[in-house]
């Protein structure tokens, strides 16, 4: 079937390939992280605001999470607003970028 | 069409759910969340189907999840952090729910303080339903102001709209304390012109008759659907196919615009949509 497929059909639905190729890096991460998954990121978060906390105040709402999930690596990045001094809150904010193998 | 920026947000609560599965639900919330996000009304897609996401597939942005809606109505999260802002539109956010957990982990007080919450910044809430009648699609529409009832025009669909519709109309908040209803709409999917013709699918007044609710719209069967969900994209921000055109005029009704329905409902298949299927 595949035979007749592949010689009299060249032209190959490009939608399927990116269907199939999707499924596969989601599908990956979810088998290798097991049903516990990404669950430890709350904890995570909470141990580098406290990390953090033990240097300089900052709020709850400054940290930003953010995580691309890609084939071979995937990136978390976290960032956090840090007030700068003598005011509130600033504009200021560091990118801490973290390479992690996530699954 | 355009939203003055200093206004309140509508905070508009729209329930997509249908009772039975593989009807097109998530299909038709992505596809009607991006149409009312195109229209700059600022608007959230919020998966209900614990367990079992595909929202953020439908959506294509399964690789950025971090945290999601069970994170938050557990505090382990803010709202803002489990929010995924869409890359094609920015008036589009999708909250995506967890795939690890159960739907014990959503409560009646979890789901309205969220709720609440982005009720204070969007226009549009778009509740993606789980199929079923369970805890997960009682919550999705418990405290909703409008519902989209999803049916195929087959016999088992519509029976499960019916009880769909049942329930909204005791089981909701609306019901409960206001006495007052949820507007609730049929969308019918996967409707096949040629079967109509033949005498093999019930066509929409016959759906229409039992159901006894109003219509938002019709969605051909069309090839263009799954093409969209291959690649992640909303079906209305895919190249335009019929499908799209129906969401965009579903999308015109639920904004209260009149929108002619004969000509989506009438039009005959042309020699080469008969030829070679349902046109894209």
């Amino acid at each position: 079937m595949s035979l007749f497929g592949f010689s009299f059909r060249p032209r190959r639905a490009k939608s399927a390939k990116t269907a199939k190729d999707r499924l596969q890096i989601l599908l990956a991460h979810e088998r290798s992280d097991g049903s516990e998954g990404p669950d430890y990121l709350p904890m995570l978060q909470a141990d580098i605001l406290a990390v953090i906390r033990k240097y300089m105040e900052i709020k709850e709402d400054e940290v930003d999470i953010q995580m691309e999930r890609n084939d071979d690596v995937s990136s978390l990045e976290i960032n956090i607003e840090i007030p700068s001094a003598g005011r509130e809150k600033s504009v200021t904010s560091t990118p801490l970028r973290k390479r992690a193998g996530l699954g | 069409m355009t939203q003055l920026k200093d206004k309140a947000p509508l905070g508009k609560v729209i329930v997509i759910t249908s009772g039975k599965g593989g009807v097109g639900k998530t299909t038709s919330a992505a596809a009607i969340a991006a149409a009312l996000a195109k229209r700059d009304f600022k608007t959230v897609v919020i998966d209900f189907d614990v367990g079992l996401r595909n929202l953020d597939m439908i959506m294509g942005c399964e690789r950025r999840v971090v945290f999601d809606f069970i994170n938050v109505i557990q505090g382990e999260a803010r709202l803002k952090q489990a929010l995924i802002r869409d890359k094609r539109l920015d008036t589009l956010w999708i909250l995506p729910t967890s795939q690890t957990r159960d739907k014990d982990a959503l409560t009646k007080e979890g789901v309205e303080k969220v709720l609440n919450e982005l009720k204070e910044q969007f226009d549009y809430i778009i509740c993606d339903s789980p199929a079923g009648i369970e805890r997960g699609a009682q919550l999705a529409m418990y405290f909703a102001d409008e519902a989209v009832v999803v049916t195929n025009p087959e016999v088992s669909s519509v029976r499960d709209s019916d009880r769909v519709l049942g329930l909204l109309a005791s089981k909701t908040k609306r019901a409960e304390d206001e006495g007052a209803e949820v507007k609730a709409q049929v969308l019918v999917t996967r409707l096949d012109q040629r079967r109509i013709d033949a005498g093999e699918m019930m066509t929409i007044d016959d759906v229409l008759e039992i159901l006894a609710v109003p219509l938002l719209g019709v969605i051909p069967e069309s090839t263009a659907v799954l093409r969209a969900s291959n690649v992640g994209m909303p079906i209305v921000l895919d190249e335009p196919s019929a499908a799209s055109r129906g969401y965009e005029a579903a999308v015109a009704r639920l904004l209260g615009e009149e929108v002619d329905t004969q000509t989506e409902r009438d039009k005959k298949p042309g020699f080469f949509s008969r030829l070679f299927g349902a046109p894209a």
